[in-house]
């Protein structure tokens, strides 16, 4: 059936004016109408937080739940019925710092979920404290001298964790975010889409060098599976591989020439060249960072119930009954 | 040779944790079931992984108690006492009543072994004091090894065999048909039978020399059966009967069994039992942690699952936040609380009543959840059913209590029915309602309806922050909040339970003894025994803690003396207190992390009936 963006819309959004949960909602919108999967069909779960509240936005099923819990929660419920989509959504505290287990596991188990993760980098709903993404020294209401802790890279976590699905986007680029939810809903397993995205009152311009197109066609690089990834307002720069690294250069500097420019591969297996690509502070890598096929932990429980209901000759509670030692009573 | 005809006989195998007492137990308890004698057993197993061997700390029990006619507890004290080696002697002589027999493998007596259970001299039973005419000594090492010398087993896997040699001396001493016993291990080793032969070797040789050495020195003692009650039966354990609870709500109820868990003793087995049965589309999911647990099966429950979630008490604590939302999403879910020692890590393998509290108030806000506890290892099949009948039916969380003492300990079970228990109706949102329905509307009992995702025209978002009762959309209103907090309430005080049975001297006891869950059997055999000696007494004992029954004000105020005997600090006083105006009643309370004595019971209560 054909949908448009209006069938999945619902209520009037109550984010601040210019937050980048505006955007994202309007391309999540977008993006499930061309994926085409029934409002009845789909559920999309999130945990607390400003963007945890984006479930209320949407005409699908759904659940705005406890801090952090989100991706367990959509874990039951796509073991439990995979026939349903299910969409997880969560902020940067909800996602990685309360959920942080939740997170990686979910990416390890490779449960069929697409994991929205809008990273703006703040605690927005709590009015203005430091989340597990702001950068080290970052000043703010729990932090006035600074932070003096380390940031989670989202990329490196899900690597770790396993993940075989990573993708980014910047919630102002509509084409760019409703790519990655299609690239991700097609991903079988859990994919995880990392959300730049702007809080106005409290950590305004976090993201501003990537932030509008002016700033992306100077400072990202959009990623495409099995193209040459040049970057630069006129392709001038590329990615080259330099030691066990990559590195951005200029075409025509230091004698690289297009032929050095890597070409992107997100099927591959290995994530080594992967990782590299998605910790780049210059240029910004967009898009599907890695994609690869692997077992999803729902059609694997599925299947194993099936394998076992043919293995075995017991199939309901009386005949269960009947596999035990029994003795009668006369 | 004498034949001691006998009431009941309690029976405590006891040896380092890896000598198979539990087995060896089992399969007694197996023996004489299936002759029909009634039967309760209570493992008793160390908390460490394997403590050194030999040593106190080390030592693994298994009681089984038989009876002609019904019993309803382990026993206070045994009978007979087998006891592997010095460590189990020391420390499991105090489970031995004064005359009890005690079999005893001198093998595992050397000075090595007494210097570990800390005997000071080689007369270890002049240092207990046990008079060696009660002592069944026998080198049971060596002749184990003698039996099984032409096996080619190595020595290692001969002294596995142990247990089986004390199983067939306990068989010889109770009369018992080792052929059951035979055809227990044929099928338990069914892929392995060479140990299978082994072992029944093993047997008969312990039944042998039980007969030849010592029919002379020794009493057989015959339980014979009276009261049965026809049927066909299992030996089953409290987690194994929960675990088979639940298996049978979801067919009744025709939905997918969803399990979230973690493992915790001394709930694990519940989750080792589900796992079993995906031939049955039972689907577990051993998470992450018990957050998870708790937090996945929600998400499997709102996607039309019945979702159950096991734990102990520590699990509880982590779980209360999932149990909160679906509290407040109104959505259906079984929290099976298999009640350990506490505070914290406590006492993990033993068994409390400590939980009571938790599981009525344990969470912020205003937060009623129904709560049930079993009173027996066999009725945690009822008891779990119940559950998910109550939580599906009544769109609410509901805890299930049950203890390390009961979910261990087993009982014979008849094999049910499923015919002849209660249809399970959630109420789904009726289609006709498509276009005015929303997520609050509530049925006639108060119940909100069920709309499972997959329906279209019933998309609805539900979640942990205040609903408006007629919208659903978030709402802050106090008029609104207060509205729904007490529609909350009301829809769980608005549950039917069974009314509070009166056991014993219903019309003129001068006491009545009341409790909950797993002490059932032991107050039971507490008023069975001042009954005997010619008192006034009655029993009544909770299942249904949260609702309360109807009846429970006018059987609490019925009696002169009530005394509520709990595994806690008062826990349940406190909560009828809340609930009965005026009600004051005495108190017994331990906690040990052991069973209650029936004879501790007797005494407390005789002379609270004379004050």
């Amino acid at each position: 059936m054909a949908y448009t963006q209006n069938d999945f819309k619902k209520g009037q959004p109550r984010w601040c004016p210019g937050c980048g949960d505006h955007f994202f909602l309007a391309s999540l919108h977008k993006a499930m109408a061309e994926i085409g999967v029934d409002p009845w069909n789909t559920a999309v779960i999130s945990g607390i937080g400003c963007s945890s509240r984006l479930p209320h936005y949407m005409a699908t099923y759904g659940m705005n739940t406890i801090h952090g819990r989100a991706a367990a929660i959509a874990t039951g419920a796509k073991v439990a019925n995979p026939e349903l989509t299910v969409w997880q959504v969560s902020g940067d505290g909800d996602g990685l710092a309360i959920g942080g287990n939740h997170f990686i596991h979910a990416n390890r188990r490779n449960i069929n979920l697409n994991m929205i993760l809008l990273n703006n980098r703040i605690y927005g709903l709590t009015k203005g404290q430091y989340s597990p993404t702001s950068p080290r020294g970052f000043v703010s209401k729990s932090s006035p001298y600074g932070t003096v802790e380390d940031p989670f890279r989202p990329a490196e976590l899900c690597f770790g964790a396993r993940g075989h699905f990573f993708a980014r986007a910047v919630a102002t680029d509509a084409p760019g975010t409703i790519e990655i939810l299609k690239a991700a809903y097609e991903h079988k397993g859990a994919s995880v889409c990392e959300i730049l995205q702007n809080c106005v009152i409290f950590n305004n311009g976090t993201h501003d060098a990537v932030y509008d197109k002016a700033g992306r066609a100077k400072n990202a690089i959009y990623l495409k599976h099995g193209e040459k990834m040049l970057f630069g307002e006129n392709n001038e720069y590329g990615i080259v591989q330099e030691g066990f690294g990559v590195k951005a250069v200029k075409l025509g500097e230091d004698g690289y020439t297009e032929a050095d420019v890597l070409v992107h591969d997100a099927k591959c297996e290995d994530n080594t060249l992967q990782l590299k690509l998605a910790e780049m502070e210059w240029p910004v890598a967009l898009g599907v960072i890695r994609d690869v096929e692997a077992p999803t932990y729902d059609d694997c429980v599925t299947a194993q119930i099936e394998e076992v209901k043919a293995q075995k000759k017991y199939h309901n509670f009386a005949e269960l009954l009947e596999t035990n030692d029994i003795w009668e009573v006369k | 040779m004498e034949i001691k005809e006998k009431e009941s006989v309690v029976v405590r195998f006891s040896g380092d944790s890896g000598d198979g007492m539990q087995l060896a137990g089992n399969i007694f308890s197996t023996v004489s079931a299936t002759v029909g004698n009634s039967i309760s057993t209570f493992p008793d197993y160390p908390a460490d992984i394997r403590a050194p061997q030999g040593s106190l700390t080390g030592v693994s029990g298994f009681q089984v108690h038989i009876g002609a006619g019904q019993v309803f507890t382990p026993g206070d004290q045994c009978d007979v006492l087998v006891a592997m080696n010095a460590a189990a002697l020391k420390t499991q002589y105090k489970f031995a009543k004064p005359d009890a027999a005690i079999i005893i493998d001198t093998d595992s007596f050397g000075p090595k072994d007494l210097e570990k259970a800390q005997f000071k001299t080689e007369d270890y039973l002049g240092e207990m004091n046990i008079d060696p005419d009660r002592v069944i000594a026998c080198p049971l090492t060596t002749m184990v090894k003698d039996c099984l010398a032409d096996s080619g087993m190595d020595v290692k896997s001969m002294m596995k065999c142990r247990n089986m040699f004390a199983l067939g001396l306990v068989c010889w001493l109770f009369d018992r048909d080792l052929e059951i016993a035979f055809n227990f291990l044929k099928e338990k080793f069914a892929k392995k039978p060479g140990i299978a032969e082994a072992n029944i070797k093993v047997i008969q040789a312990g039944y042998d020399y039980g007969h030849n050495t010592h029919s002379s020195v020794a009493n057989v003692y015959r339980i014979e059966t009276k009261n049965k009650v026809p049927g066909r039966y299992m030996d089953i354990t409290g987690n194994k009967a929960t675990a088979y609870g639940f298996i049978a709500a979801a067919e009744k109820a025709g939905l997918k069994l969803y399990l979230g868990s973690y493992p915790i003793t001394p709930a694990t087995d519940v989750l080792h039992e589900l796992s079993k049965h995906k031939s049955l589309g039972v689907t577990t999911v051993q998470c992450e942690d018990e957050i998870s647990g708790c937090a996945s099966a929600l998400g499997a429950s709102f996607a039309g699952a019945l979702a159950v979630t096991s734990t102990s008490g520590p699990g509880i604590c982590l779980k209360s936040e999932a149990m909160n939302l679906a509290v407040i999403m109104e959505l259906p879910l079984v929290v099976l609380d298999v009640q350990r020692g506490g505070p914290a890590t406590g006492l993990p393998t033993k068994s409390e009543q400590t939980d009571l509290l938790q599981a009525l108030f344990g969470r912020n806000g205003e937060s009623p959840m129904p709560v049930i506890a079993a009173s027996s290892p066999t009725d945690c099949f009822d008891a779990a059913y119940a559950a998910c009948k109550i939580a599906l039916e009544h769109m609410t969380p509901v805890i299930l209590m049950t203890d390390a003492y009961v979910a261990n300990g087993s009982g014979a079970f008849k094999l049910p029915n499923l015919a002849d228990y209660p249809a399970i109706n959630p109420p789904y949102v009726p289609e006709e309602m498509k276009g005015t329905w929303t997520p609050y509307m509530r049925a006639e009992n108060g119940t909100r309806y069920w709309a499972v995702p997959g329906r279209q025209g019933f998309e609805h978002i539900l979640g942990g922050l205040e609903k408006d009762d007629k919208t659903g959309a978030i709402s802050t209103n106090p008029e609104n909040h207060d509205l729904m907090t007490r529609k909350r309430q009301a829809k769980i005080d608005a549950i039917q339970v069974p009314d509070l049975e009166v056991l014993g001297d219903k019309d003129d006891a001068e006491l009545l003894i009341v409790g909950f869950g797993g002490t059932f059997g032991h107050l039971h055999a507490a008023m069975d025994e001042m009954r005997a000696a010619g008192k006034k007494v009655a029993q009544a004992h909770f299942k249904f803690i949260n609702p309360l029954p109807k009846n429970t004000a006018e059987v609490l105020k019925k009696y002169p003396k009530v005394v509520v005997a709990e595994q806690n600090m008062g826990q349940l006083a406190g909560w009828l207190r809340m609930k009965v105006d005026g009600f004051v009643p005495c108190q017994f309370n331990q906690v040990k992390g052991q069973p209650f004595v029936v004879a501790e019971l007797v005494e407390n209560f005789t002379q609270l009936m004379n004050k």
